[in-house]
Parts: C-alpha cells; sequence; structure tokens
C-alpha cells in the first residue's frame, strides 16, 4: 500500500515541482504583468526625473517585450516535450532556451541599432544574458509559490479536503439503509455495498491526476444510486450529456461533492407536502474549446441559520483545484436563479494526448 | 399492555430498519407499532389522534424537524397524552450536544438491537426543562404555530401567515383560507421570527413578502378637516391594515 502510494505520487504531475503551463491564458497574463511591474522598477531606477520615467519604460519595453514573447512562444511550443520530462531537465531545457532567446535578442539589436533608438554599447552580452536568466528565475519563484500556495498535495490541506468530501451524515445514513436491506432484500443489499466500496475507493485515491469525464459521471452514478435507495421517490435526476464524442479530462470528484451538496441542500429538507419530487439537474455540453457543466437543485431560503458551511467548503476546496489545474481558464460560478440552486463551472477541454 | 410505538423518519429504509429491530426487542419488552410518519407534522396528527406511548425521533427531516416536533409535543394541551421521546440522528454534532445537556436519551444510526431495546426501557416524557435546554441548544427551524381550538390542535406553516394582529388576549392569525385564535403574545412572536414579519401597527405585524402594497387613504371628519392615514394592502385579501405614524418609514424602505 505505501510503496504503492509513493510511486503513484511520483508520477503524478506535481504542479509545484514542474514549471507552469506558458500556453495557459491566464499563465501568459500574469506573466506579462510580473515582466511590466518589473520594467516599470527599472525604469524608475533609470529616470533622472519623475517625467523621465514614462521614456525610459518605453525604452526599456522595446528590450524587453520582444524577447518576451519570443520565450512565451518557445515555451508554449516546447510543452509537450516539456511534460514527458523530469522536472529538473524541464528547468535545465527551459532554462538554455532563454539564454538562446537572450543571446539571439542581443544580437539583433546590435545588428539594427539604427533601428532601435537605445543604445546597448555600454552593456555586454554576458551581462544583457545574466539580467535576462535573473529575470526568468523571479517569475518561476513567483509560479512556484503560487502553485505551492494553491496545491492540494499539502498534507493539512489534504486532509481537510478528505473530511469535507465524506459526509458523516451520508456514511452512517447508508450504512443504515443497507442494514434495512439486507434481510428483505438481499440483492440490493450487495449491489449497495459494491456501489459504496467504489465511491470509498475513488474518495481515498490520491486524486491529484486529471480522470476521464466518463469515469467521474461514471462515480457520481454510483452515488445517485446509493442516495436513491434511501430518498426513493423525493430523488429524481436528469442527465442532459451533450459532450458527445470527446472525453475531456477533468479534476477527480469535481463534480461528487457538488451533487452530494445538492442532494443534502437542496433535495433532502424539500417541503415533500405535494409528494412532489425533487428534480436534480445535470448539464454537460462543449462549446468550441470549453467543457460547460451546469448543476441545479430545488432551492428554499431556510427560515432558520442553516449549516450552509459544508456547501462553502466544497465550492471552495473544487475552486481551488481547478485553479490549480487550469488557472484563469477555469471557472465555477455559484448562484440562485428562479428559485433553483445553479453551479456553474466551465474548464478548457483536454483530453489524453494534449495532456 | 404492550407500549405502542409510532416511528418517525423521512427515510423509507430507517424506517423498516427500525420495525425489524423493534420485532426482535419484542420478546423483552412487549410493543405494537402503530404507526409511521415521514416528518414532524405527520407525527404530530398522529400522536394528537390516538394514543402513543413511544415516539422514536429523527432528527433531521424535510416540512419539520425532529426537534421542533419535540417541542410541539412538549408543549401539547393537557388534554392530549404525550408520549415519551427517544431522538435518533446519523450525524447531528448540535443535536447530540444538547440531548447530552439535558440528559435526554438518544439512538445513533445505525442502530443497534441491544441499544434500541435500552432507549425503550429507559424513555422518559420530556419535562419542560429539558424542553428548554434543547431549544436553546439547538434552535429547532420553527416553521409552524401550533394553535388549540376546541381540544384539537392545528399545526398552521408560518409560511401560510398573512398577518397577525392582537386582540385583547389572543392574537387573531390570518391565512387565506380562515383565522385562528393563538395564544402568545404579539412581540414574542415578533422577537421569534424577525425575518418573516413586519410590524406595522402597535397591535398588528404582517408577513413581509405578503405586502402588496401601501395605500394613502384620506378622510374627512365631522369637522370638515381632511386627514390622511396609510394602510397596507396585503396581497390575496381585500382588507388594509392601518400604518401607524411610528411605523410610517417602513413605506420608504419597502
Amino acid at each position: 500500500m505505501s510503496i504503492n502510494q509513493t510511486n503513484s505520487a511520483t508520477r503524478a504531475h506535481d504542479a509545484t515541482r514542474h514549471l507552469p503551463n506558458f500556453c495557459n491564458l491566464g499563465v501568459m497574463l500574469q506573466l506579462l504583468l510580473l515582466v511590466s511591474i518589473l520594467c516599470l522598477a527599472a525604469g524608475v531606477l533609470r529616470a533622472q526625473t519623475l517625467s523621465d520615467v514614462w521614456p525610459q519604460l518605453l525604452t526599456i519595453s522595446i528590450y524587453v517585450q520582444p524577447p518576451l514573447m519570443l520565450s512565451l512562444l518557445a515555451s508554449c511550443a516546447l510543452r509537450r516535450l516539456f511534460v514527458r520530462m523530469s522536472a529538473r531537465a524541464e528547468l535545465v531545457l527551459f532554462l538554455v532556451v532563454e539564454a538562446l532567446i537572450a543571446w539571439l535578442t542581443f544580437w539583433l539589436i546590435g545588428e539594427y541599432k539604427n533601428v532601435f533608438s537605445g543604445d546597448l554599447s555600454a552593456v555586454a552580452a554576458w551581462q544583457f544574458i545574466t539580467l535576462f536568466i535573473f529575470t526568468t528565475a523571479c517569475v518561476l519563484i513567483y509560479f512556484n509559490l503560487r502553485a505551492r500556495e494553491l496545491s492540494p498535495a499539502l498534507a493539512e490541506a489534504r486532509l481537510q479536503a478528505l473530511q469535507s468530501r465524506i459526509r458523516p451524515h451520508f456514511l452512517f445514513n447508508s450504512i443504515n439503509a443497507v442494514l434495512s436491506l439486507i434481510r428483505h432484500e438481499p440483492k440490493r443489499a450487495e449491489r449497495m455495498l459494491e456501489d459504496m466500496a467504489e465511491l470509498f475507493r475513488v474518495l481515498m485515491a490520491d486524486n491529484r491526476r486529471l480522470t476521464p469525464l466518463s469515469d467521474e459521471i461514471a462515480l457520481c452514478r454510483r452515488y445517485l444510486e446509493i442516495e436513491q435507495i434511501r430518498l426513493g421517490d423525493r430523488l429524481k435526476v436528469e442527465w442532459n450529456l451533450q459532450h458527445q464524442a470527446i472525453d475531456p479530462l477533468v479534476p477527480p470528484l469535481m463534480l461528487q461533492p457538488l451533487i452530494e451538496n445538492a442532494v443534502y441542500h437542496g433535495i433532502e429538507p424539500m417541503m415533500s407536502i405535494n409528494n412532489e419530487a425533487g428534480v436534480l439537474k445535470i448539464d454537460v455540453s462543449t462549446k468550441g474549446k470549453v467543457l460547460n457543466i451546469i448543476l441545479s437543485n430545488p432551492y428554499q431560503i431556510d427560515l432558520a441559520p442553516t449549516h450552509s458551511g459544508g456547501n462553502k467548503m466544497a465550492i471552495k476546496n473544487i475552486r481551488e483545484r481547478l485553479q490549480l489545474h487550469f488557472d484563469a481558464e477555469a471557472s465555477l460560478n455559484a448562484r440562485v436563479i428562479a428559485s433553483r440552486y445553479e453551479v456553474e463551472i466551465s474548464l478548457p477541454i483536454i483530453n489524453e494526448q494534449t495532456v | 399492555m404492550t407500549t405502542k410505538i409510532l416511528i418517525v423518519d423521512d427515510e423509507a429504509p430507517a424506517r423498516r430498519r427500525l420495525l425489524d429491530l423493534l420485532d426482535d426487542c419484542r420478546v423483552d419488552f412487549p410493543l405494537t407499532v402503530v404507526g409511521e410518519a415521514g416528518n414532524g407534522v405527520e407525527a404530530l396528527e398522529q400522536i394528537t389522534q390516538g394514543d402513543v406511548d413511544i415516539v422514536i425521533l429523527d432528527i433531521r427531516m424535510p416540512v419539520m424537524d425532529g426537534i421542533e416536533a419535540a417541542m410541539q409535543i412538549a408543549a401539547l394541551p393537557e388534554t392530549v397524552k404525550r408520549p415519551k421521546i427517544i431522538f435518533s440522528t446519523a450525524f447531528d454534532a448540535h443535536a447530540v450536544k444538547a440531548f447530552e445537556l439535558s440528559a435526554v436519551d438518544y439512538l445513533l444510526k445505525p442502530y443497534r438491537a441491544d441499544r434500541l431495546l435500552a432507549a425503550l426501557k429507559k424513555a422518559e416524557v420530556l419535562n419542560p426543562s429539558q424542553a428548554k435546554a434543547i431549544a436553546q441548544a439547538a434552535p429547532p427551524a420553527r416553521r409552524f404555530l401550533s394553535i388549540h381550538e376546541r381540544g384539537k390542535v392545528a399545526f398552521v406553516p408560518l409560511e401560510d401567515v398573512l398577518y397577525l394582529k392582537a386582540e385583547q388576549k389572543y392574537v387573531t392569525v390570518r391565512t387565506a383560507a380562515r383565522e385562528y385564535l393563538y395564544e402568545e403574545s404579539l412581540t414574542k412572536l415578533e422577537e421569534a421570527f424577525p425575518n418573516i414579519f413586519t410590524r406595522l401597527h402597535r397591535n398588528s405585524l404582517v408577513a413581509t413578502k405578503a405586502i402588496a402594497g401601501f395605500e394613502r387613504v384620506v378622510e374627512t371628519a365631522e369637522d370638515g378637516q381632511d386627514a390622511s392615514h396609510w394602510v397596507a394592502v396585503v396581497r390575496g385579501l381585500d382588507e388594509r391594515l392601518p400604518v401607524s405614524r411610528r411605523q410610517q418609514h417602513i413605506i420608504r424602505s419597502f
């Protein structure tokens, strides 16, 4: 068991040790912003007067922006190669590429002196390249810190995440329901225990790697089977799956906790005076390169102070994991529309080939 | 003499599990299950109708939860036989804490036959101080007014109430269908449900969501002077409720 765990942990794409995904729009934007701030700092240092800051900034930008764009293009193009390499090889290759770009830029500026307004004669090639690598390192340190901050790999966060995922209310009620089935419907009891075992296997696994959406949906169906036995006619589920042949990769346990919340907060307390079933809707669709998932359940404003802490926790947890995997390209929004509570997730479509 | 038991749980499998286990207890503790209920309201209907000795009451239920049902049982009129209560819960830290504080017995799910038997043997009627302690530690989601009339008890959902009007010793509770007389002070009701009712006048509270609008009424007094005051229009009713001068600020904030 322990061997198995360490093995899968090293194989898993550990975001804290690897380079950020430079093809990601969010990463690009942060990078541009970061470098611009560094340029501004340099401009302020070089300027003699306050009005001199802007021209200085422009001059610096002329030298900085082209190689920055070049670096972005190169690192995005090399991404397929990067993900197959070890963290150390990846870093070395990246720095070599950056040094090459720096040298190329320096050479180009020297060659086309008259085109560029500035003068680089005071700077030697080794200085330029060192400064360039230094900036790159600063950027990498920033992204590393950010990945660490968002990483669910931290023991404490993982433990908390695990606790929030298994709701004791669900566990004990399910065991009670299985016990009730054993005498009268042993076959159904068997099926329910099988579903529970499978659910808990995923809940207790190392969940850092992305999984196919079809697996996540299968897991949700097993979970809903269990809830159906407990709740009977009170629960009705409507699946509307329109992602067709594509099977995108998603963070594991992205949907199940949300469905569990929908059942706990939306279906279970439903005023079943008219014996009307609570309908849980799950819509999955694609739009271009974006996967859209909308989950909705009946919502009623409770008169009493509610225990909505669990719900907020799950949403925060999933939002953080989406951020870690997809940065600004994924989003999760929750809102109340026409007496229904709705959670919408958008994330870029990636599958096994693109990773 | 067998003990008459009522099972209250919103989940059918949980009720069936209790039926099986009560069957196992029968040898040591003669009992009959007189009914099953899916929520507090159904439970109270059966309790007020027939005679129930022990009620096994789940906490988390829709419509009316177990804690509120227990409070309603504790407040039943003398004419109705009050059953003993055994609480049951899968996992509710608040409720469990409340039971420990008030020294009330409870069952944890999944149920065990030996534990159930012990609970049946020592079950007791909830006394007023225990009821108070539970209500303080785990405030129930009060959703109903229990109204006693002619030996019967009606449970009026709060969301059906349009307005409350104080008249001498009673409060008139108005729903779209009819009126009830309720024995509690308007101030206490206002304190208990601040989010539901709005004060219009010294003697009236209106359900905030039932306010359809406000009208200005001009009356010519006997001396020929025009005097005007505001009234509230209540959704679904023809009558208007006067708004006192002191409460006129609610018209602006509405």
